[in-house]
């Protein structure tokens, strides 16, 4: 492809790293980034950083100053619900428009679709799911899973060699990004030292603060032409910290799916007292403080705090 | 004697870039590329054996380059032919399809002739290859 002589297609002297900013709408992809997520402070920092860093990178190999492409694959540690397929989405798309993948897909796998259940079934659904993610972004979702020390005839090790070659060997093809919680992607670093050393960007996603989970709530509620009456919005500052109190907190997910108990509520005291009277947009849109305040939660935080006093 | 099946067989032989290039348009046109290797080139033997199976949902060439290297290490003494099928309802066939890969010497074809009767003449061909037993039909010995 590239067997023009070097007299003709003599690099550019200079490169204006403004314009090819702008040009190629990393800057948008950042500023819908900071628009869209709400917290995650030290994470879009970070971005706007290997972001530069992609563009200055392109910038070298525009003036034939880099031979080789660098290495992306990235580690996102965090808790449950702290956006991290999210990021991992835009993440594709900023690699895309840097040119650093070609086709700028997203695939998200789990160990299942990575491990096979018997003997030479493994290496086939590995490649299968590579060769899917050739050209994108594979995103492997709570990786740790792939390596079981307890069973040392688990396949996950086979899947782990063929990924941490192709890894090596297509940096150029495809870029990994592995996610799981911190603690246990670290013991997952430490027995497979391959992966650590392959991969050059760890980023780790901090839990959201109660006013943060809040703004993340009226946000899913807005998109689905939602809103919280005042007194519902109070309640919700009081869900979120009775809920943070209690096991199996997922972040932004939980609060994703007390909101959709509070919308099924919502639906059922807009029918059960529909009798004889019509309804409006406005009742259709609102949830009210009840809505919220029937949940569980507060009932649990309430006889916790009872056993306790 | 070259063999000359397919599209490209009259050009010389693509280069891995043009493969790749090849590659790529059939994926965008969303047809499913296929590998198939055989050391019997007969023009009539269209049961040439898969290399994995068809591949259906990728997006990018190096997906199916990948495949070709591992085949062309294990099969480089073959003929290797990439193929791409169109499965849209009303296609549902190959829509193209080239040799990628051909043995360093191509020993060519043997016409026969078989007399029928009043002086008619019946031809088949038979290549020189397909004479030795399959499997080491291209390696020098």
């Amino acid at each position: 492809m590239t067997a023009l002589p070097n007299a003709i297609s003599e690099p550019p002297a200079t490169i204006d790293l403004q314009e090819e900013f702008a040009e190629l709408g990393v800057d948008e992809v950042l500023k819908a980034l900071d628009a869209e997520l709400v917290g995650l402070v030290p994470v879009k920092t970070r971005i706007r950083e290997i972001a530069a860093l992609l563009l200055v990178e392109r910038a070298r190999q525009k003036l034939g100053l880099a031979s080789e492409p660098p290495t992306l694959h990235m580690s996102f540690t965090g808790n449950p619900g702290t956006g991290k397929t999210t990021v991992a989405l835009r993440m594709a798309d900023i690699l895309h428009r840097l040119g650093f993948v070609r086709r700028g897909q997203l695939v998200s796998v789990t160990r299942d679709d990575l491990v096979g259940q018997y003997i030479g079934h493994t290496a086939p659904k590995t490649k299968e799911v590579l060769k899917k993610a050739m050209g994108g972004v594979l995103f492997i979702d709570e990786a740790y899973y792939l390596y079981r020390p307890e069973n040392e005839r688990d396949y996950g090790q086979e899947a782990i060699e063929i990924l941490l070659q192709v890894m090596e060997n297509q940096r150029g093809d495809l870029v990994v990004i592995l996610a799981g919680y911190a603690e246990r992607m670290e013991r997952f670093f430490t027995s497979n030292p391959g992966f650590r050393s392959r991969i050059a960007h760890h980023i780790d996603f901090p839990d959201y603060r109660d006013d943060e989970l809040l703004a993340i709530g009226e946000k899913i509620l807005a998109e689905q032409n939602y809103r919280l009456s005042e007194a519902a919005r109070a309640a919700l500052g009081r869900y979120i910290v009775a809920r943070k109190a209690q096991p199996h907190f997922a972040n932004a997910r939980s609060i994703r799916n007390a909101l959709d108990r509070a919308r099924l509520r919502q639906a059922n005291r807009l029918v059960a007292g529909s009798a004889g009277r019509r309804v409006t947009a406005e009742a259709l849109m609102t949830i009210e403080a009840e809505d919220v305040l029937a949940s569980r939660v507060f009932a649990q935080a309430a006889t916790t705090e009872a056993s306790h006093g | 004697m070259r063999l000359t099946q397919g599209c490209f067989s009259f050009l010389p032989d693509l280069t891995d870039d043009q493969i790749r290039a090849q590659v790529q348009y059939a994926i965008d046109n969303g047809w499913a590329v296929n590998i198939e290797f055989t050391d019997d080139p007969h023009p009539r033997n269209t049961y040439w054996e898969m290399w994995g199976l068809p591949m259906f949902d990728i997006r990018d060439a190096a997906a199916v380059m990948m495949e070709f290297t591992e085949c062309r290490k294990v099969y480089g003494d073959r003929y290797i032919r990439i193929s791409a099928f169109d499965a849209s309802h009303g296609w549902e066939s190959v829509k193209l399809s080239f040799i990628a890969n051909r043995p360093k010497e191509e020993p060519g074809f043997d016409l026969r002739r078989t007399e029928g009767a009043g002086r008619s003449i019946r031809y088949t061909t038979h290549a020189y290859a397909a004479q030795r037993p399959q499997g080491p039909r291209y390696t020098s010995s």
